[in-house]
Formats: structure tokens, sequence, C-alpha cells
């Protein structure tokens, strides 16, 4: 007998991986086709390609192309960020998690958030101060251009390969789920989309791409969530009373679970879940879209609203799920189980509150939400090899905006094969770890030269380069080495370094590493790099000579 | 952009000032969202029964829903004060710097 989809993050309550609420994994099985589905989703898919349309018009410089002329709204950045955020996977799947395991849902989701404040309060206003297009622009603004840029576009480039991996198998299984396609045909569809979009309108597209999506789930879960209370009479102690009466667990889904183990462990998921999302690339790239640190500081705030209010949202949903899809027979099989899996509960909730129209397009905008975040992914790859590899690596900086372009559009559409690729090969394969390898890396090699070669003065070449890599290297080690890949994946008996999130102990061996590799550094270059510091001070600070500033 | 308007900016009294009061301000601001959450991790992993003591005997609301919504309404509001704040304040003493240093 086919296995049910085994949740992934229904999973989360049998042990494995926290990770898996952003990554759909376990076996499917093909649900009939949905026409209501089909047709919004190409609804959405032809008004995308118009926004294409319009924005290819419109770009004409590498600006325009890397970073949509910096002339999106602290608002509208707000929205793209948060959307970037909000995936299908953690939609689907946070509400899963509250459906099968309550209150351990909204701890999952506040780890994911807390991040955004310290972004703002630390980062913002200096990456948007010191970038152009990517952030190796403000990593290597004072160091060693060669070196530091090769660094930044591997750290941008495996981060964005995990990531890409995690959301096209995503992608691939919700299409069986929710429209009844195939597996493969959701992939290619995925690939091609996504090449389009980026191809063809740059950032200015993909940021409005993002901006529909994170408005049509917004008001799609804001929906669902009053629907829910509506029928407890807009009253939180009967939602609660209800769920605990019908769940299994009853009273233990109000307090905390099993998800977090141990301290060390709860640690280390948070440290990789606040200092990643301050190294992804594709979520830095967004600061520079914007005109100044002002918009910038705007942007965070909005998204950190919009992220925090979708969290809550699902938290209700979840439970919503449990009161009317767990007590309806209609959305089980013969065993009880939810039809298509527990990550089914919140489309199930759609179709339980909305009808089939309704569910129609919960399921087209949880598809579309995929296709906004691996564009996002897909620029973001793009410009780590045409800005940093191609223009400043190979070309020494001599490079023309027209080149530059032409490469990334290369990129793109290598990216966009490779992604299909990977996609179909990874399609049986267990990879929910893959999204927390991406959030490791980006917290253990791109966060810490990024925070110290804004922050400390005596950063040098030497330090960000070795110290880096040792990040990025003990990262994949650490994670190869745990529980997660070294017992589930490779079956060996016990695993060689027993937590299974290594952040805590990979970013403390890079920035050890940076810290002892820039204080023994006594090169000439040295001294210049600690020289030039202070201009670079006065910039992050205040603007003065940063990019797009002039326009006002 | 010339090597001199840097330097002047660096060694201005307004700037330095500029500086203090903003890294102070962002500082305590992170300290204290992470210190809610560090404190909610650690209730977490050693008390987990606080998370899930009822509100009142009669409720079925347990005070690790207002905590964890607290928390995450609290991570909003500090991003507000900050902007607030950077965004009139500092970026006022900011604009004044700049134009002082042109001159």
């Amino acid at each position: 007998m086919i296995r049910r989809l085994l949740a992934a993050l229904g999973m989360a309550a049998l042990a494995p991986s926290v990770w898996a609420g952003e990554a759909l994994t376990g076996e499917v099985q093909k649900q009939p086709l949905n026409i209501s589905a089909i047709i919004m989703f190409v609804a959405f898919v032809g008004a995308t390609l118009c926004i294409t349309y319009w924005a290819s018009k419109r770009n004409k410089s590498a600006a325009d192309y890397y970073a949509a002329g910096g002339k999106i709204t602290g608002f509208q950045n707000g929205l793209a960020i948060a959307g970037d955020y909000m995936s299908a996977a953690s939609f689907l799947g946070i509400s899963a998690l509250v459906y099968t395991s309550g209150y351990d849902g909204l701890i999952y989701s506040i780890g994911f958030l807390v991040g955004w404040p310290i972004i703002l309060f630390l980062i913002a206003e200096r990456l948007r101060n010191l970038g152009k297009y990517t952030f190796a622009d403000v990593a290597s603004y004072r160091l060693g251009q060669t070196q530091i840029r090769s660094l930044s576009a591997c750290g941008s480039l495996v981060v964005v390969a995990f990531y890409l991996i995690a959301q096209m198998v995503g992608a691939g299984k919700l299409i069986q789920l929710l429209f009844g396609l195939d597996y493969h045909v959701a992939v290619i569809l995925v690939g091609i989309l996504m090449c389009l979009y980026v191809l063809f309108g740059g950032m200015l597209a993909t940021t409005w791409v993002q901006i529909i999506k994170a408005v049509l789930l917004l008001s799609g879960a804001t929906f669902m969530a009053v629907m829910v209370m509506k029928h407890v009479n807009f009253d939180f102690n009967s939602l609660f009373a209800e769920a605990v009466k019908i769940h299994p667990k009853a009273e233990a889904i109000m307090s905390p679970g099993g998800l977090v183990k141990d301290p060390i462990s709860a640690f280390s998921l948070g440290l990789a879940l606040m200092f990643g999302t301050a190294g992804l690339p594709h979520i830095l790239m967004r600061f520079f879209t914007v005109s100044d640190a002002k918009e910038a500081r705007k942007s965070v705030f909005y998204a950190t609203g919009f992220i925090g209010y979708f969290y809550i949202l699902t938290f209700i949903i979840g439970f919503g799920a449990i009161i009317l899809v767990s007590t309806n027979p209609d959305f089980k099989d013969a065993a009880g189980a939810l039809l298509g899996g527990n990550n089914m509960a919140a489309v199930h909730l759609a179709d339980a509150v909305g009808g089939s129209i309704f569910l129609g397009f919960i399921s087209a905008v949880a598809f579309a939400t995929i296709l906004a975040v691996v564009a996002g992914l897909t620029l973001a790859g793009a410009s780590a090899v045409s800005h940093d590899l191609y223009a400043s690596v190979i070309k020494k900086g001599k490079a023309n905006d027209k080149d530059e372009i032409r490469v990334s559009k290369i990129t793109t559409i290598a990216l966009g094969v490779l992604a299909i690729g990977l996609g179909i090969l990874f399609e049986s394969q267990n990879i929910a770890f893959m999204v927390g390898l991406a959030f490791s890396i980006a917290a253990s090699c791109n966060f810490p030269v990024l925070l110290l070669s804004m922050y400390w003065k005596n950063l040098t070449t030497r330090g960000a380069m070795i110290g880096g890599w040792m990040g990025l290297i003990s990262a994949v080690g650490l994670m190869i080495l745990g529980p997660t890949i070294w017992v589930q994946i490779l079956h060996h008996e016990k695993a060689i370094f027993p937590y299974e999130y290594p952040a805590l102990f990979s970013m403390i061996i890079a920035f050890v590493g940076i810290w002892f590799f820039s204080i023994t550094d006594k090169s000439k270059s040295a001294v210049k790099e600690r020289a030039l510091f202070f201009p670079q001070f006065v910039r992050s600070q205040t603007g003065l000579g940063a990019s797009g500033a002039v326009d006002h | 952009m010339n090597d001199s308007i840097y330097l002047k900016i660096q060694n201005s009294p307004r700037f330095k000032e500029l500086v203090k009061k903003r890294e102070r301000f962002a500082w305590i601001l992170s300290a204290i969202m992470l210190g809610l959450y560090a404190a909610f991790i650690l209730l977490i992993a050693y008390a987990p029964q606080v998370l899930g003591a009822k509100l009142s005997p009669g409720s079925s609301i347990t005070w690790g829903i207002p905590i964890g919504v607290g928390l995450i309404i609290s991570a909003f509001i500090l991003t507000g004060i900050y902007v607030q704040r950077a965004n009139g304040e500092f970026d006022e003493m900011n604009a004044a710097i700049l134009k002082e240093a042109e001159q």
C-alpha cells in the first residue's frame, strides 16, 4: 500500500527534523485533477507574465536588473520580504504542525520571526548604505575583491542550491497533491516559469510576483482564520476548549511538546534561524531595491508585521483544522488518516470553510508561493555569478553592464536547467534537512563575514577568507556527521556529532577563525584595509556616497 | 567623493554623538529581543509546565498562548520603536551632519 504523504512537519512529532517545515517530503499520493485550482493558477501565471513583460520594458540598466532601479518603496519591499519568508511549505507545514502538535507550531514560528528585529537593529541600514547589488559588495568593500567575492559567491551559491532543491521537490509533491498533475510536469513548469521571470523581468518582476503572492496568501489565510473564529463565535477560549476535546493528545496540545529536546539543540537551532536569515542572499538582495536607509528600515518593520501576523493566522488555522477537518469524515480515509497527509490540513480547511472555489484559490496560491520564492533564489544565484564572480573576480571590475547582464541571464538558464535536473534527481530523497543546511551555512559563512566587515575595524582579507571557509566547511561537515544525515540518510548506527543543528558550533568556529587570522595578519595590505575602515564607517552610518542616494 | 569630507565627518562631534546614540539604542533593543527569546527557550527547555499552566481554573487558554503571541507582537513593536526614532531624530541629525560637512 502506498504510504500517505508523511507530512514533513507531521513527522516532526515522530522525531526527525524541525526543518521539515520548509520542505515537503515523503511520498505523496496523487490526487484527482482539480480544475478550479488549475484555472486560478493559470490566471496567476498569466498575470505575472504580464508583469514580467511590463518590467522587461522598464529594465534598461544593471541597476534596474539587479535592484529594480532602487525604486521599490519600504512598504512594497516589506511585503516582498515577507513573501520570500512565507513559503508554501511554511504555510502548509506550520499549520500541519499546529494540527498535529498544537503549541509546538507557535514555538517553531517564533524562531523564524525573532531574527528580523536583530537584522533591523544591527544590519539593515549599514547594508543599504554600503551595498549596491549583492551582499558581497558590502563584505568586500575594503577587503580583497577577488578573495572575498569568491567566498561570498560560493556561500551564496551553496545556500541557493540547497534551498532550490528543497523548493523544487516541494513544488513537485505539492502539484501532485493539489492539482493531480505529474511530479515531473510540476518541476519542469516551475523551472521554466522562474527562468522567464528572472530573464525578462529581473528584480522588478521578481519583486512584484512576490508582492502579489504575499497579498493573495495573506488575504486567503485571513479569510480562513476569520471563518474559523466565526465558528467559535470569536471566542478563543472555546476555540481551544473544543480543540482540546477533539484532539487525541488532549491537554498536551496547549503546552510545549517534543519539539525541543535539549537546550543546546534549541539554542543552536535558534541561532541558525536568527542569523541564517541575515545571511540568505535572496533576502539580503532585497535591501538594495529601496532608495535609502530610511526605506530599508521601513521594509523590515512592515516585513516583521506581515510575517508575525501570518504566523498568528497559521496558528488559528491549525486549531481550526483540528475542529473542522479532523471531525469531518469527508476529509479522511478508511483508516482515519487525513486524505493526502497532514500537510493537507490547511487545504482541507479551505474546503471546509469556503467550498471548492476557495479550495482552488488556496491551492493555486500555495503553488504560486513556490514559484515566487524560486524566482528570488534564482536571481540571487545569478547575481552572485555575474556581479561577483564575472564582473569583479574575472574581469577585475572592468566588465560593462551589458556583458554583466548577459552573464547573469546565461547563469539563470543554467540554474533553471540545474534546478529541474536536481528536482527530478531528488524526487524520492529525504530533502528535509536541506533548508536547515542552507540556514546553517548562511549563519556560519555569509553572516560572520558580513557582520564583521561592517563592525570590526581589524578584520582583514586573510581573516575573513580563512574564517569564512572554516565556517562553511564546518557547517556542512557537522551536518553530515550529525544525526540527520549520518544516521537517517546514511543509515549509520550512531551519529559522530550528537546535535542536529551545527550552527552554534560552526558559528563559533567561523568567528574565532576570522578573529585569529585577522589579528595575526601583519601584512602591508592588512594595514591598508584597517585604515579604510573609517571612510567605510562614515558611509555606513551617514549614507554619504551610497548608491542610489544621488537620485534624490 | 573626496576623502576630506569623510575625515571631516569622522572628526565631527555631532557625528560621534549620532553614532554613540544610535548604536546604544540598537544594542539595547537587540538585547531586549534576544533576552526575551532566550528566556522563552529556557522556559521551554527547563520549565515547560509554566507555559502549559492555565490562565485561570475555568479557562482552556494556557499561559503559553499569550506569552508566545506576546513575543511575536513585541518583535513588531520593537522594530516600530527603532524605525520611529531612526527615521525621525537620527535621520535629522544625519542630515545636519552631511550639510555641515559639505559646506
